[in-house]
């Protein structure tokens, strides 16, 4: 009896502590997964909701474009211009030398068939919607759009060439189905 | 301390009876229970039913009831893929427009479009349907009271006849579960009524029991994710508080 | 005062400008506590947290809803379906409403058992009722905005009550409306003050906890604090009894979201809002329920209105219906038993309001609503009159040793000295 007193004196306030770091630890790491749990849903809720979602992409029937026509269609609340490009148009975008462009990228690059030019219709500056798609548009020193906001110039493959703008018009992820049918997003 | 404890219980039990039950109105009987394979705590729909019931809906029940909630592509939870959902929607139009000329035009449905009401307004509607106006049923499950049972029981509930001494008026139904026992739907579900794609007997029960799972997702898609969410959630916290109100004690132990 | 985080220099630095560590150590760590508090002093916290729960939730629904009668009902679907967990927080705020209610009530009652609003926390009491009220405008306000048949109706059954106020009402109800009767533009500025009454409500309850704070917390004896023994900081005591308080409500809150997210609504809400059906039974959620059972009580319209604002009214001048001179309910063997009629009153007043008034459940309804101001503005001022109370016990913490005492000792009764010392003095 009084060999194993003092013994479980000595063995218990060690047991104690660790029983009581683990309780310790235990809770402070649920209590991070519960923080961690509620936060998410709270972050993820802001995302895009399944309709917006569901409308990500839209199909466009460009068998009525003429050639050197362009049409503007919406597209994730933005315009998309699809330009059917004469070939006057895509000599003149091929005849660029990159080291002309500030944002460098060739032609060939930011088609899929020559003929055809889709881009996002806003200015890479501040946003405003470019002109030169209707008949009398303006369409700036390179044939392309013009930005009547602050002036910017973008060519006939859509680059910027003179004024504020820093980049060239984006080019949105497409996809032709078929002949007149194309996918944007 | 006890004994008021459970006559607060007791009273409370009354409150919620007095609350939650349905009141069949004007002698229509009260449905009874039905078994729902997803109304459980660990409940799940099941495809085949949901796409059954689906095809009730579109072959029956769609040439009267709007569905304004579900968009073609919802109906991936039923079991469809992308492909099977556009050729589903491609059975549709939807109106569309202005064009150009300022004018509305119809064109195929697409999968981000929802179902195209049978009516162009409850004005219409009516007009077809001698004055009635057929509910949408996106919700309908969740806007009656026991909505699911209610369904069913309403469904297979019809009598050719009505009994005696009933005064059925001009162009109703009678009807054993719907208030006041006469309805302007006639019966819209009878044995063989739909052709199941899957082959399964279309019964009338079966045809009932599938159209109700049917609507019973439309009115909840989100019940099975909500049902496993709830199951961890409610593990999660049983298990955080059992901790947490162990530190509580061996906190308080140490006071003297 | 220093916390031992002023080791830090960061923490002198602020400190000295703006006063955080000082004041969370003051308010929230050393802050003395009674050391006997039971688990019904929980629920203050867990009405906060409720509040907190209900703002959030909120919010994220109001980034999603639309204020319109042509977008409502279709938002609040859209919500449910296509909203990213839109759903959860759907639910939430809906259940989380009931939830708040349920921790006020019960909050409320452990204050009538108590005696908490005696003798120096009156204005603390007044501030809870005016919490009370406000809760009941943003609840009421809420219900309008999916804009259900119920939403609808009730809306319009209640704003009506206004109608009835003399000379002022018709012209009072239309200044409400915006219009001729419930439409557009009361949707609009419901959500308008919904969202504003919460916010309100933050601010009554700073000044709730500042005249808690100042008179600190009553506890289960009622008797005063009278020395240092009698308390324990709370940190970590009560912040981690509260925490405990906290998993069991979000385990029942849970349960309700994710389980039975509709059993406590009215299934008519489902039916788009229509101004020219009047659903066949026309009732409030489940927390209006005695009032509205108040309301039906009186055959006169104004009379009606007048008791139902009354009911809750009243509790403004508890602290001195309540003559007698003892706080908690342990001391007071008569006024104990009528706490518990009260409280079944307050039940079957509920189960009446939730019913037709027909047949038997009108007359219940009267009897329980007389009873229900009997019990203020009769029966509280007589028995603080003619009451003998159980004498009280010295001191908390000599309670709370008598009881451990009790505890310990081979089943002798506990130390009877302490239970027959002589009451009165508080």
């Amino acid at each position: 009896m009084a060999d194993t007193a003092p013994e479980s004196d000595q063995a218990r306030p060690q047991g104690e502590e660790t029983r009581r770091d683990f309780l310790i630890l235990a809770a402070g790491a649920m209590g991070t997964m519960a923080a961690i749990g509620v936060a998410w849903p709270l972050i993820e809720t802001m995302n895009p909701s399944a309709d917006v979602l569901a409308l990500s992409s839209t199909e466009v029937d460009i068998s009525g474009i003429e050639l050197g026509q362009t049409i503007t269609v919406k597209w994730r609340g933005k315009p998309v211009f699809i330009r059917r490009r004469t070939q006057e148009e895509i000599d003149a975008a091929r005849a660029v030398s990159l080291d002309d462009l500030s944002d460098a990228e060739s032609d060939e690059a930011r088609v899929q068939k020559d003929e055809w030019l889709i881009l996002v219709g806003v200015c890479t500056h501040l946003g405003c919607i470019p002109l030169g798609n209707k008949i009398g548009d303006p369409r700036g020193d390179f044939g392309g759009w013009f930005c009547p906001c602050h002036g910017s110039h973008y060519d006939t493959s859509g680059r910027i060439r003179v004024g504020p703008a820093p980049n060239n018009l984006p080019v949105p992820e497409y996809e032709f189905l078929d002949d007149t049918l194309v996918r944007i997003g | 301390m006890r004994t008021q404890l459970f006559a607060i219980a007791a009273i409370l039990g009354l409150v919620f009876a007095g609350i939650g039950s349905a009141f069949a109105s004007g002698g229509a009987k009260e449905a009874p229970d039905h078994e729902w394979q997803h109304t459980g705590v660990f409940g799940t729909f099941d495809r085949g039913e949901l796409q059954r019931g689906f095809q009730v809906f579109q072959e029956v029940c769609a040439s009267c009831h709007s569905l304004d909630f579900i968009a073609f592509r919802n109906l991936v939870d039923i079991g469809f893929d992308a492909e099977q959902i556009k050729a589903i929607a491609a059975e549709y139009e939807v109106e569309d427009g202005p064009d150009d000329e300022g004018e509305m035009f119809m064109r195929t449905a697409k999968a981000s479009d929802y179902f195209p009401a049978p009516f162009a307004n409850p004005q219409a509607a009516r007009a077809s349907n001698g004055g009635a106006f057929p509910p949408d049923l996106s919700v309908i499950i969740k806007a009656r009271d026991n909505g699911l049972n209610y369904l069913y029981a309403l469904l297979t509930g019809y009598e050719e006849e009505p009994p005696e001494h009933f005064e059925l008026a001009e162009g109703m139904s009678f009807n054993h579960y719907f208030a006041g026992n006469q309805i302007a739907m006639p019966e819209p579900l009878y044995e063989e009524a739909v052709e199941y794609a899957d082959g399964t007997e279309p019964t009338l029960e079966q045809l009932a029991h599938d159209v109700s799972v049917f609507l019973a997702w439309t009115a909840e898609p989100e019940l099975e994710i909500r049902k496993k969410t709830g199951l961890k959630v409610l593990i999660f916290i049983a298990i955080f508080t059992a901790l947490i109100y162990i530190i509580k004690r061996r906190v308080w132990a140490k006071l003297h | 005062m220093t916390t031992p985080l002023h080791r830090y220099r960061i923490v002198q630095w602020i400190d000295y400008r703006l006063p955080i560590f000082s004041w969370t150590n003051e308010h929230l760590v050393e802050y003395p506590a009674p050391r006997n508090l039971n688990y019904w002093w929980n629920f203050g916290s867990l009405a906060g947290i409720m509040l907190v729960v209900q703002i959030i939730t909120g919010v994220i629904l109001a980034m999603h809803y639309t204020p319109h009668v042509d977008y409502a009902f279709n938002s609040t679907e859209h919500i449910m379906r296509d909203v990213e967990w839109g759903w959860m927080m759907r639910y939430l705020h809906a259940n989380g409403a009931s939830m708040f209610f349920v921790v006020v009530y019960i909050h409320i009652f452990r204050g009538f058992y108590y005696g908490s609003y005696k003798s120096p926390r009156e204005i603390l009491w007044w501030m809870g009722v005016l919490i009370l009220f406000l809760m009941m405008g943003a609840s009421f306000l809420g219900y309008v905005l999916p804009w259900g048949q119920m939403s609808f109706w009730a809306a319009t059954v209640i704003t009506n009550l206004i109608s009835a106020i003399p000379w002022i009402g018709e012209t009072l109800v239309q200044w409400l409306w915006g219009g001729f009767s419930v439409d557009n533009p009361t949707l609009n500025r419901f959500f308008s003050l919904h969202y504003l009454l919460p916010f309100l409500l933050c601010g009554v309850v700073f000044i709730h906890l500042w005249a808690l704070h100042h008179r600190k917390s009553n506890n289960p004896l009622g008797i005063d604090v009278k020395s240092p023994k009698d308390t324990i900081p709370f940190s970590p005591y009560y912040t981690v009894k509260d925490m405990v308080g906290l998993g069991v409500m979000f385990f029942v809150l849970a349960i309700f979201v994710f389980y039975l997210p509709n059993f406590l609504g009215e299934s008519i809400n489902y039916i788009k809002a229509d101004p020219l059906v009047t659903p066949p039974h026309i009732v409030p959620e489940w927390y209006f329920l005695p009032y509205y059972a108040i309301l039906r009580a009186v055959p006169d319209k104004l009379g009606g209105v007048i008791a139902m604002v009354a009911s809750i009214a009243i509790l403004f001048a508890l602290p001195w219906l309540d003559t007698g001179k003892v706080r908690s309910a342990r001391f007071r063997p008569i006024y104990k038993q009528f706490f518990w009629i009260f409280l079944a009153d307050c039940f079957v007043l509920g189960w009446v309001g939730a019913n037709p008034p027909e047949g038997s459940f009108i007359l219940i309804g009267r009897i329980c609503t007389i009873y229900y101001f009997a019990h203020f503005l009769i029966i509280l001022p007589l028995i603080g009159k003619f009451e003998r109370t159980k004498p009280l016990p010295e001191s908390i913490h000599q309670a709370v040793l008598a009881k451990k005492g009790g505890a310990d000792a081979s089943g002798a009764p506990p130390d009877s000295s302490a239970g027959s010392s002589p009451g009165g003095a508080q």
